[in-house]
């Protein structure tokens, strides 16, 4: 379980997030949602120890991610994995080395048969395993935001953060990251935490949904029950589309 | 303040680069890969620059010394002077200072602003130490190795002046280089290019690792990068030679 404590940010005089406190359960696809500029990304970066708040803390099963030693903090890193929006691969790898990177890395003591089965099994998994000897250029973004599961699972991961996993992807294609993350949340028994502002995301992944509005969580409950919250400026952002309000 | 502040922010990132390593095993290879983009990738740069260089001092030394006092063959010992104390180390890192400098910067700065940096953090590797601790070694031994070979081309581009020119004969110029060597003037040279080695790719790293923004940030680091580095160079250069000298 990923329990935030009471997380502040700020950037100069500009307060970011205002004191968010949440709780993500374990084997949960949990989507924290919000319009451009709520904080969103800031706090999964925060959650993930990429920035660190002004306040607050985030433990991973009691675990303080802040308040622990250089050791720990590794140990806890190492049953992360993360998904960014363009996903982050790097340029001079080809796929399979990319997805090979964290166990080269950090599993030292693998043999490198197992390695490279491993690395099969995770591409196959996300269906590019024809894809293996390509370098990033030459793949689709679609096609990188798998890769970039791939390498986030690779290591088997007990958290699974997804930054914008549907970001300048096409709508077949954005359902198709859904499913994936989905799928293999539910099949590696991961926490999974996807910030998003695409509610088609929300209304086909999202078993805890949590708003962002103005650096605070406005809102917080499952996907069934957003269509019918009462938090004007959660309608706002969820009724902004048309087509949302056929669902209603 | 600022200037103060990015000191400190400097030295924090210098020890984390050796902080929390990651173990030895991983950075052999990734040391030879930068030697290669340092060192290999910049010798026609630096052959091109020392041996003109080197051409042009012997030229410009002769046409200045027209006292029929002085011996021609001290035009062999002043290019071997200019070349090894300041030409084959100084010039050579400025140079370097743009090419390998704005590399690096760029190189990193694109990593940080893709994520890729991000993305090694989050794996619980020391991206700092993983990525940059290599480029440090192998500039400091690349960069040096240039600057002998600088050295010697410089030379050997004022020797072939004697040769194929008529300021001086190749007798004179061989016997200046070698009237009152002093074998400490090499360990200087090469102490010189360590110093500015390190300065180099610490300087066009720490640049490139704190970009924030997009490509015209990338720009301006590496633009950064350079700039700071070779004021940097021109100031470790006078200190060295006041402090050693």
């Amino acid at each position: 379980m990923i329990e935030v404590v009471n997380i502040k940010k700020s950037f100069g005089n500009r307060q970011i997030l205002n004191g968010i406190s949440c709780r993500f359960e374990d084997s949960n696809n949990s989507l924290v949602i919000g319009a451009s500029g709520t904080g969103k990304s800031v706090l999964l970066k925060c959650m993930v120890g990429l920035m660190r708040p002004d306040e607050g803390d985030v433990f991973y099963d009691g675990r303080s991610l802040f308040n622990s030693s250089v050791k720990e903090v590794k140990k806890i890193r190492r049953e992360m994995g993360m998904l960014f929006q363009g996903g982050a691969l790097f340029d001079s790898l080809t796929v399979a080395e990319n997805v090979k990177f964290p166990l080269d890395m950090l599993s030292t003591e693998m043999p490198e048969s197992e390695k490279s089965d491993q690395v099969l099994h995770c591409l196959e998994r996300v269906g590019l395993e024809q894809s293996a000897n390509k370098k990033p250029s030459e793949i689709s973004g679609g096609m990188k935001k798998r890769v970039g599961i791939a390498r986030a699972i690779v290591m088997n991961p007990k958290y699974l953060f997804c930054d914008e996993p549907n970001s300048g992807l096409d709508p077949m294609t954005s359902i198709k990251i859904d499913e994936l993350i989905s799928d293999i949340t539910d099949e590696y028994k991961i926490t999974t935490i996807v910030v998003t502002h695409d509610m088609n995301s929300v209304i086909g992944i999202g078993e805890y949904v949590m708003f962002l509005y103005n650096g605070l969580k406005e809102w917080e409950g499952d996907s069934k029950s957003i269509l019918h919250a009462e938090s004007q400026p959660l309608k706002d952002f969820v009724f902004a589309s048309k087509i949302m309000e056929g669902l209603l | 303040m600022n200037f103060i502040q990015n000191w400190g922010k400097y030295f924090i990132f210098l020890s984390s680069t050796v902080r929390s390593r990651e173990p030895f095993r991983v950075y052999p290879p990734l040391i030879v890969d930068e030697m290669v983009k340092i060192g290999t990738n910049s010798f026609v740069i630096v052959a091109i620059v020392s041996s003109f260089i080197g051409a042009v001092t012997c030229i410009q030394t002769a046409d200045n010394l027209v006292s029929p006092l002085v011996p021609l063959s001290v035009i062999g010992t002043i290019c071997r002077d200019m070349t090894l104390l300041e030409l084959a180390p100084t010039f050579t890192c400025v140079v370097l200072a743009g090419k390998v400098g704005s590399n690096l910067a760029g190189e990193i700065g694109s990593m940080r602003i893709t994520e890729q940096i991000d993305a090694i953090d989050v794996m619980g590797i020391n991206s700092s130490s993983y990525l940059i601790l290599p480029k440090i070694i192998a500039a400091c031994i690349m960069i040096p190795a240039l600057c002998i070979l600088s050295a010697f081309l410089g030379l050997m581009g004022g020797y072939l002046v004697s040769v194929f020119g008529d300021v001086i004969t190749p007798t004179d110029f061989v016997s200046g280089l070698r009237s009152g060597f002093r074998s400490f003037n090499v360990f200087f040279a090469l102490l010189k290019s360590f110093v500015f080695a390190f300065l180099i790719s610490t300087i066009a790293s720490y640049k490139g690792y704190y970009t924030f923004g997009g490509a015209l940030e990338i720009g301006q680091a590496s633009t950064k990068a350079v700039t700071n580095s070779v004021i940097a160079i021109l100031i470790a250069d006078l200190i060295l030679a006041q402090v050693i000298l």
